[in-house]
């Protein structure tokens, strides 16, 4: 029986966790308090981890006495540029527990992050506990990158089977495609063409299809017991701003730079204080899209994990079931946020790529 | 904020927008563009197939419409027809009567014509034979009445005085 109580695993399937339980329930003992204390912190530690990006894959871990041992563990690529590129697999830094010597350089995983270190592998630390180390350029292939190219090739297969299915089936799709296309319909219909107008949307279309696919699935992925944030990563969601923003604005047309720097139809002061206000909105329009996700998908997952863990704290029936139905509820909610975020991440950019194409039109203002 | 730019890896970024960007234009020319042209094909076809079934709906409507007028203008053929049928008919039968009434009265008028003028012959024959009749009477009687001179007297004052009241 190594899977005890103080064992927390990292969320298999909800049943699953719901025997693990019982099983606290079972194995229940005096020093309950004390250890109910080191939980919670377990359980936040476990939560802190998982909301990070990771250099290595693995399903679950537990504890075998003081030994931490870990199942379906994957060594991910590493990449570091520091004088020259460094490759190997994160399987080497043995969970931060190993130094690893690339030429003359030393590296240490410490908290999720790679560190140059001496040959000890000594990490130093500022008032705030803060490691002062220097940071190599970390371009590994993390989890994250590890599953949004695997989301990538999903789609590019997906999608491209559905194209093909046209030809081969007389204009009508087959397969899973039939779900998927009146999806893209819709993202025509409903997103496209009413934001961006009939003349201009074609352009937009890969862009928008492709994100909303993209994040819907990967918001999905991480409702799965995989472990996996990826949208609710700032890195991630910031990059996704980052192109609307190139694409609202490199696309744009005169009249939209003439709606900030010099509005028309208003007096000459407004259309001085309406510049900087105007311009700023630039910035926040992108930003409020890479703020949204990342928060909603990172709150989902805290929210999520932690009623998860409750189950655990509880440690009786009563509790430990309402915590389970809790969670099942979240579950399905979030289920509905998956898309919900995909859907608006989409919608906004597309209402942002209309205000850049939009016509001028004399009876406004 | 300073955690979450604290959380922020650069690697990541970099790695995802270069993901993203070659998903999305991997995609544009694999499936985005193939899926909406065909969709849109799609589309144009059905716009045409119904406004192809509109305007047969619209013919066939037409053709009945005409199947109508040409049956109604059949059917008013058909009446005038008959009628002057009918009228031919009146005409012809009004006209035979007419003919024969007047045939009729012609061959009436002949026959009345014939009977006067058999009637004719027949009293100029018959006052022909009368005076043969009458001299023959008149010669035997004469012979006779003439044997005497009274009796000759007596039968001329007599003859005289038929004569008379005859004329």
């Amino acid at each position: 029986m190594a899977i005890k109580a103080k064992t927390l695993k990292h969320l298999f399937l909800i049943l699953f966790t719901v025997l693990l339980a019982t099983n606290a329930f079972a194995f229940s003992s005096v020093d309950e308090e004390e250890k109910k204390g080191s939980l919670k912190e377990e359980i936040k530690a476990y939560i802190q981890h998982h909301l990070k990006d990771s250099h290595d894959f693995y399903l679950g871990s537990y504890k075998d006495g003081d030994k931490k041992k870990y199942i379906g563990y994957i060594g991910l690529p590493v990449i570091l540029w520091d004088n020259g590129l460094h490759f190997f697999s994160s399987a080497k830094f043995k969970h931060g527990k190993a130094v690893v010597q690339k030429g003359e350089s030393f590296y240490k995983l410490y908290h999720g992050k790679i560190y140059k270190t001496d040959v000890a592998g000594t990490i130093n630390y500022d008032a705030e506990k803060h490691p002062t180390n220097e940071k190599p350029l970390d371009l590994s292939m993390t989890k994250s990158v590890m599953t949004m190219l695997y989301t990538a090739l999903l789609m590019f297969f997906l999608f491209r089977s559905l194209a093909r299915s046209y030809a081969k089936n007389g204009n009508v799709a087959a397969g899973i495609g039939r779900f998927f296309e009146p999806i893209i319909l819709y993202v025509r219909d409903d997103i496209a063409i009413p934001n961006i107008g009939e003349k201009h949307y074609g352009r937009y279309m890969s862009f928008l299809l492709t994100v909303f696919f993209f994040i819907w699935f990967l918001n999905l992925l991480g409702l799965t017991p995989l472990g996996i944030n990826v949208t609710g990563n700032i890195a991630v969601t910031f990059g996704l701003a980052l192109i609307t923003f190139l694409l609202t604005n490199l696309t744009a047309n005169k009249n939209y730079w003439a709606h900030i720097f010099w509005m028309p139809g208003v007096p000459v002061l407004m259309k001085i204080a309406l510049m900087p206000i105007e311009l700023l909105g630039v910035i926040i329009k992108p930003f409020s899209l890479l703020i949204r996700l990342y928060a909603n998908m990172q709150a989902g997952h805290i929210v999520l994990m932690s009623l998860i863990g409750l189950m655990f704290i509880f440690n009786n029936w009563i509790g430990s079931s309402l915590s389970f139905v809790l969670s099942f509820a979240i579950s399905i909610i979030e289920l509905l946020v998956a898309a919900l975020q995909a859907y608006i991440f989409t919608m906004l950019s597309a209402l942002y790529f209309g205000f850049a194409v939009e016509e001028h039109h004399d009876e406004a203002h | 904020m300073e955690k979450l730019l604290g959380e922020f890896s650069f690697g990541l970024f970099i790695w995802q927008t270069v993901i993203v960007v070659a998903l999305i234009l991997l995609l544009r020319k694999f499936a985005w563009k193939p899926i909406l042209t065909t969709i849109n094909d799609r589309e144009q076809g059905i716009r045409s197939a119904m406004k192809a079934a509109e305007d047969a709906r619209q013919e066939m409507a037409n053709l009945q419409s005409d199947n109508e007028r040409i049956l109604k203008e059949a059917r008013a053929e058909r009446e005038s027809l008959l009628k002057e049928a009918r009228e031919l008919r009146q005409k012809m039968i009004d006209d035979a009567k007419g003919e024969a009434k007047v045939q009729a009265e012609q061959l009436i008028t002949q026959a009345k014509e014939a009977i006067e003028n058999e009637k004719q012959v027949a009293i100029t024959s018959l006052k022909n034979e009368v005076a043969d009749l009458s001299l023959q009477i008149a010669e035997t009687l004469t012979k006779e009445q003439l044997s005497s001179d009274k009796k000759q007297t007596v039968l001329v004052q007599k003859l005289l005085k038929d004569v008379n009241l005859r004329g």
